[in-house]
């Protein structure tokens, strides 16, 4: 027997109001907190400050080094972990069955996923720097940020390539295709918006990422030529400027700059995106 | 002649004892509709002739399976010649989320067709046998899950008839249609029938004999009964059959 406390119209009514306010509260948050950073930086950000170096270990100058650090380990992660988590995806997807091994698989994904980045970063120096000899480099940096970016990839591509019908597979079976024609020319062409979305998600988080490139990619104020270099992206810089109380104001203006970096990312992809869904699906 | 010929045909799914003792032959150039209740192994049936089931795990059959003479389960048929030679249209209209222009050239560039003339005139060609290019003409490239149901259907048409296969496995191929798409998938198929081998599984007796030549009773995964669709419907020698086809089952 259920206890009746409110008749259903109000508690419908009582459910509106909660959901509408989660809602709002969940925007409100994402608001306030890009439009602070935007507020406090954007003062600091001007196009000399975008394309100049650091002086006085970046009490003055500008980020032009902590730009290309960034966009070059994040472009490492991204060719490391793309076709590794999308690779793993199909493996689990299309050809391995439902056994022990895709279970062991998922799980380690799935801690993967939940190991904090600090730890990603001690793990960094030890095999990257030291037991592989690449040295703080952006190279180190941007394999650390591609195992940070590879269960998400992994998951999210997983997640998409299942739901797309198995009436694909059999139309293209049917006609002759081979599997893996049928995997390159359907499946995948099919999945492209969630693997992407998977991969901005994998990328986004990489790019934000300061604790786990700390030990690997080095701290140097130059700009990194080759993979072999070291180098220093934003949210490291970030993090140095404000915790050794080099200058809080050029904090908040990197801050501002990752910030921007992040949401053209995600607004371009997600743009991208529709425009594909909307062109195979005829919308 | 006979184009394809079926021997002692068994299959299994695990433990399931789908298909029992299947002997029959499906003659060159004519219609072949396949009849009975859901679950009779009708569609099972059609999927044994293009090895569809072998993408089943636990899929296990005995028996023989000839097209034109050759058998199709030996070690050494290719899979993909089969599937080229026996194309396959589904209950639910399955296009590629791709162009219309894609999803008819599929077959062919998977075959290796790259050349853009050839692909264009295949294209061409394959949509108006299957009477959809005065529709779709000029909007080749639009995505074909633009179109409607019946549209997607004749589709799936052209892009089985694009590989230029001698026969046509219909799976129900009305049976998500409204009346009007349905006469035009009919009508197809009267066309259709000059130039290739057509068996289709319907539900709809109307249908069955609209279109076909010749019919199968199945029933419990055994043919009933098989004959000219005339005579199976208008003097069925067995009493299931005409049970089920007077509507006392099924």
């Amino acid at each position: 027997m259920s206890i009746k406390i409110w008749s259903p119209k109000i508690s419908q009514k009582i459910m509106n109001a909660v959901f509408i306010i989660s809602g709002i509260i969940t925007i409100l948050l994402l608001v306030l907190i890009i439009g602070y950073i935007l507020i406090k930086g954007l003062p600091a950000v001007s196009l000399e400050f975008i394309f100049s170096d650091p002086i006085d270990s970046g009490k003055y100058g500008g980020i032009f080094p902590m730009i290309v650090s960034t966009l070059y380990v994040t472009a490492i992660a991204g060719v490391v972990a793309t076709p590794l988590g999308i690779g793993a995806a199909v493996y689990m997807t299309e050809y391995a069955s439902e056994n022990k091994l895709v279970k062991i698989i998922r799980f380690g994904s799935e801690t993967l996923a939940s190991i904090p980045s600090i730890v990603f970063g001690l793990f960094g120096l030890t095999f990257f720097v030291l037991f592989l000899g690449l040295g703080w480099s952006v190279l180190s940096g941007g394999l650390v940020l591609a195992m940070m970016a590879l269960p998400t990839i992994f998951q999210v591509s997983e997640v998409t390539i299942t739901s797309i019908p198995s009436s694909y597979r059999e139309g293209s079976y049917g006609l002759g295709a081979t599997k893996w024609q049928t995997i390159y020319r359907v499946v995948l062409p099919a999945a492209i918006p969630g693997i992407v979305t998977g991969v901005i998600l994998g990328m986004t988080r990489a790019i934000s990422e300061a604790a786990a490139v700390m030990f690997a990619v080095g701290a140097s104020l130059s700009v990194p030529i080759s993979i072999f270099d070291p180098g220093r992206p934003l949210p490291l810089h970030l993090y140095i400027l404000a915790t050794e109380g080099i200058s809080l104001e050029n904090a908040y203006g990197t801050a501002a700059v990752l910030v921007i970096i992040v949401l053209a990312i995600t607004i371009i992809s997600n743009w991208a995106v529709d425009k594909y869904q909307n062109k195979i699906m005829g919308r | 002649m006979n184009r394809i010929e079926v021997k002692d045909l068994n299959v299994y799914f695990g433990d399931a004892h789908i298909l029992k003792d299947i002997n029959t032959e499906i003659a060159k150039n004519t219609v072949t509709a396949l009849i009975g209740p859901s679950g009779c192994g009708k569609s099972t049936f059609i999927r044994t002739l293009n090895r569809m089931n072998d993408l089943i795990p636990n899929f296990r059959h005995e028996g023989d399976v000839y097209l034109d003479g050759k058998d199709i389960y030996n070690p050494k048929m290719d899979v993909v010649d089969l599937r080229k030679k026996i194309g396959m249209v589904f209950q639910k209209p399955n296009p590629f989320p791709k162009s219309i222009f894609e999803n008819v050239a599929y077959g062919l560039r998977i075959h290796g067709v790259s050349d853009n003339d050839k692909l264009n005139q295949r294209v061409e060609e394959s949509l108006k046998s299957a009477a959809l290019w005065d529709e779709v003409k000029d909007k080749l490239d639009n995505s074909a899950m633009g179109l409607s149901g019946g549209q997607q259907q004749r589709l799936c048409i052209a892009r089985t008839i694009a590989n230029n296969p001698e026969v046509i496995l219909m799976d129900e191929p009305c049976s998500a249609l409204d009346p009007i798409s349905t006469t035009k998938i009919e009508d197809l198929i009267h066309k259709l029938k000059t130039e290739y081998t057509i068996i289709i599984v319907t539900h709809n007796m109307q249908q069955a004999t609209r279109v076909s030549k010749y019919t199968s009773f199945f029933l419990n995964g055994e043919i009933i009964e098989s004959n000219l669709t005339d005579k199976i419907f208008i003097d069925p020698k067995n009493k299931k059959t005409e049970d089920y086809i007077t509507g006392r089952f099924g």
